[in-house]
């Protein structure tokens, strides 16, 4: 039981990490971007030939991730969110845009790096083991850089100007605009902000399960799921779900194993039964 | 007298329309000896008519990514019936449809009370649940092997009158199934006019503004939502099976969140304002992926530069070009 629950936080602190960009970018721009999960794959595959290739340090190979996609990120709210949304009679359009963009990211990733599965040396070897819980070292390390990762944005969000910006504009754009708040800065680096942290994750678990270019799609529909299950455009929530569906995913894979691969539709059935009682999640807004 | 005028062309454009696609477009591919091309205009007539589906809840103001799993239940259930029962494939069609319609209404009933990105999250998730569900009862649905070598549709003889020929005696299957496929989809697309043109259909333009604000005036939004959904999941189902019957298998693979993001697209290409916006967007999509297979690896990078762009510059769809002064209102 102990190894479950240790296994579910561990999946649950990164899953957190997934879905924290996508609901900080719905609540920033109404945007539900099905590109999260491309840009997850990206940043894994920025990591890879970083640290797996030229062979840098680990440490180097995230900064770089990160980086690379908060520029991908803002060129996208710029050139191409920016102008639709100022464009189009229905904000459902957006939609196809980041449908787009993620297949656009996928050619780009398939393109650049191949569609073969790709994995890099282990950043610390060794395992933890206890009489009750085996963990190996690396996936600690990782948990650990996760939760230290969403700690800091969370202060970020709470204590910084640009996070104070950020909250308004997601509590009421109009608003905050007229106290002032630059709208299409801070809608931008929000937007960079959430395609950053997709990439730090991908870098960091490319130490781990390694990435392919086919993994955008899945990875975008478990962000989907934990922002269903918290709220979507709420940072607690997005935290909140993360560590539930991390939870569930652990415990199903051991409780149901006998029953097959039934994990995710039993996740999905209760899914549904929780959403009919309570439509907007565990903390979200009415009608986000 | 105008009006009536209006509407004697619309019946006379589309009369046209349909004698092109049923004689000029088999003639043509006679001449050219393309017979490939039947397929794949099979295959947009049959998608346009599930993206059809699609339109419908774009029309109450609901996004709906799920339509992948409907055609897929479509499919299994006329392939079981067929296979299992020895039911004759034309009855399958209109049961198929009629079983999605009834999955919609017990699955809508929950899920219809939400709006926004929360539906279209929850619909996404649904094509991946009837996707597990197929590989979960394998008794049933034979698990990830599928169900292939289904039989082709049998002939319908009415008194010793044949009306539909036996499929697999035809010498060209191909141009029988284009047949009809296209009068389906022309079937589907005159009830889409007539909905979107009738009193429900106004009525579901209300939901699509404001739901409150229709509801406080006495609109029955719970009853509009769920007739529209089932209406639309009716199309999935009569799509999906007539697609099991083309290629004569279904996997659970068969349609996938990739499928159900593409009817949604091909609403959105078409224009959400349309009725014939799911078939245009379906055809250029179709089409535009097509002729892009020459590029080989660069496929799919074209296809998304492309889409992007006529996202940037026709936002509201295809159809808004050709209709300016409706953009304009």
């Amino acid at each position: 039981m102990e190894q479950v629950i240790a296994n579910g936080l561990y999946l649950g602190a990164q899953y957190a990490l997934i879905a924290l960009g996508l609901t900080l970018i719905f609540a920033l721009m109404n945007v539900l971007n099905f590109a999260h999960g491309q840009m997850y794959v990206l940043g894994g595959f920025v990591t890879y030939s970083i640290y797996g290739q030229l062979k840098l340090p680990f440490v180097i190979a995230l900064i770089c991730s990160g980086v690379t996609l908060a520029i991908v990120g803002a060129l996208m709210e710029k050139f191409l969110f920016r102008t639709v949304i100022r464009r189009s009679k229905r904000e459902e359009s957006t939609m196809l845009l980041a449908a787009a963009t993620a297949f656009f990211l996928d050619a780009v990733v398939l393109l650049l790096f191949g569609e073969k599965q790709r994995g890099v040396p282990k950043i610390i070897s060794g395992v933890f083991v206890s009489d009750r819980v085996i963990l190996p070292y690396d996936r600690i390390l990782v948990g650990v850089v996760a939760i230290v990762m969403i700690a800091t944005f969370m202060l970020f969000m709470q204590y910084s100007k640009p996070g104070r910006a950020m909250r308004a504009l997601a509590q009421d754009r109009i608003a905050a605009q007229l106290m002032g708040v630059k709208v299409e800065r801070y809608s931008m680096i929000g937007f960079a902000l959430g395609a950053m942290l997709a990439g730090i994750v991908g870098g960091l678990l490319v130490s781990i399960t390694g990435v392919n270019s086919g993994i955008g799609g899945p990875i975008s529909i478990k962000a989907f799921l934990m922002v269903m299950i918290g709220g979507a455009g709420v940072v607690g929530g997005a935290i909140a779900g993360g560590f539930i569906l991390g939870m569930m995913e652990s415990v199903g894979l051991t409780v149901l194993r006998a029953y097959g691969d039934i994990t995710y539709l039993v996740i999905f059935a209760l899914l549904m039964i929780f959403l009919s009682i309570r439509p907007h999640g565990l903390m979200g807004k009415p009608w986000g | 007298m105008s009006r009536s005028r209006a509407n004697t062309v619309k019946i006379v454009s589309a009369a046209l329309f349909l004698l092109v696609l049923l004689v000029v477009v088999p003639l043509l591919i006679a001449a050219t000896g393309r017979s490939d091309l039947y397929y794949t205009l099979t295959s947009v007539a049959l998608l346009s008519i599930i993206s059809a589906g699609v339109w419908i809840t774009f029309y109450i103001g609901r996004i709906n990514i799920g339509q992948g799993a409907y055609a897929l239940m479509g499919g299994y259930v006329s392939a079981i019936l067929v296979m299992n029962y020895g039911v004759s494939f034309w009855l399958t069609l209109p049961l198929a449809g009629l079983f999605c319609a009834a999955a919609s209404v017990l699955i809508g009933l929950p899920i219809l009370r939400l709006r926004g990105v929360y539906f279209a999250m929850v619909t996404l998730v649904l094509t991946e649940v009837t996707r597990l569900l197929a590989l979960a009862v394998p008794t049933i649905t034979n698990g990830a092997s599928g169900i292939v070598s289904i039989p082709l549709p049998a002939g319908i003889s009415f008194f010793g009158v044949t009306l539909v020929p036996d499929f697999a005696t035809l010498a060209n299957p191909r141009l029988a199934f284009y047949i009809v496929s296209v009068l389906l989809m022309a079937l589907c697309f005159l009830g889409l006019y007539r909905l979107a043109h009738s009193r429900i259909g106004q009525l579901c333009q209300s939901l699509q503004q404001n739901e409150e604000l229709a509801s406080s005036i006495g609109v029955n939004i719970a009853y509009l939502r769920i007739i529209a959904y089932a209406l639309s999941s009716f199309l999935g189902g009569v799509g999906g099976a007539m697609f099991a019957s083309i290629s004569q298998s279904i996997y659970p693979s068969s349609f996938t969140v990739a499928d159900s993001v593409n009817f949604m697209l091909n609403c959105f290409l078409g224009g959400l304002g349309y009725v014939l916006g799911p078939m245009l967007g379906t055809f250029v999509l179709y089409f535009g992926w097509d002729l892009l297979f020459e590029t080989e690896e660069f496929q799919l990078l074209i296809f998304s530069t492309v889409l992007i762009a006529l996202m940037l510059v026709l936002p509201n769809g295809l159809l808004s070009l050709t209709l300016p002064h409706k953009w304009r209102a």
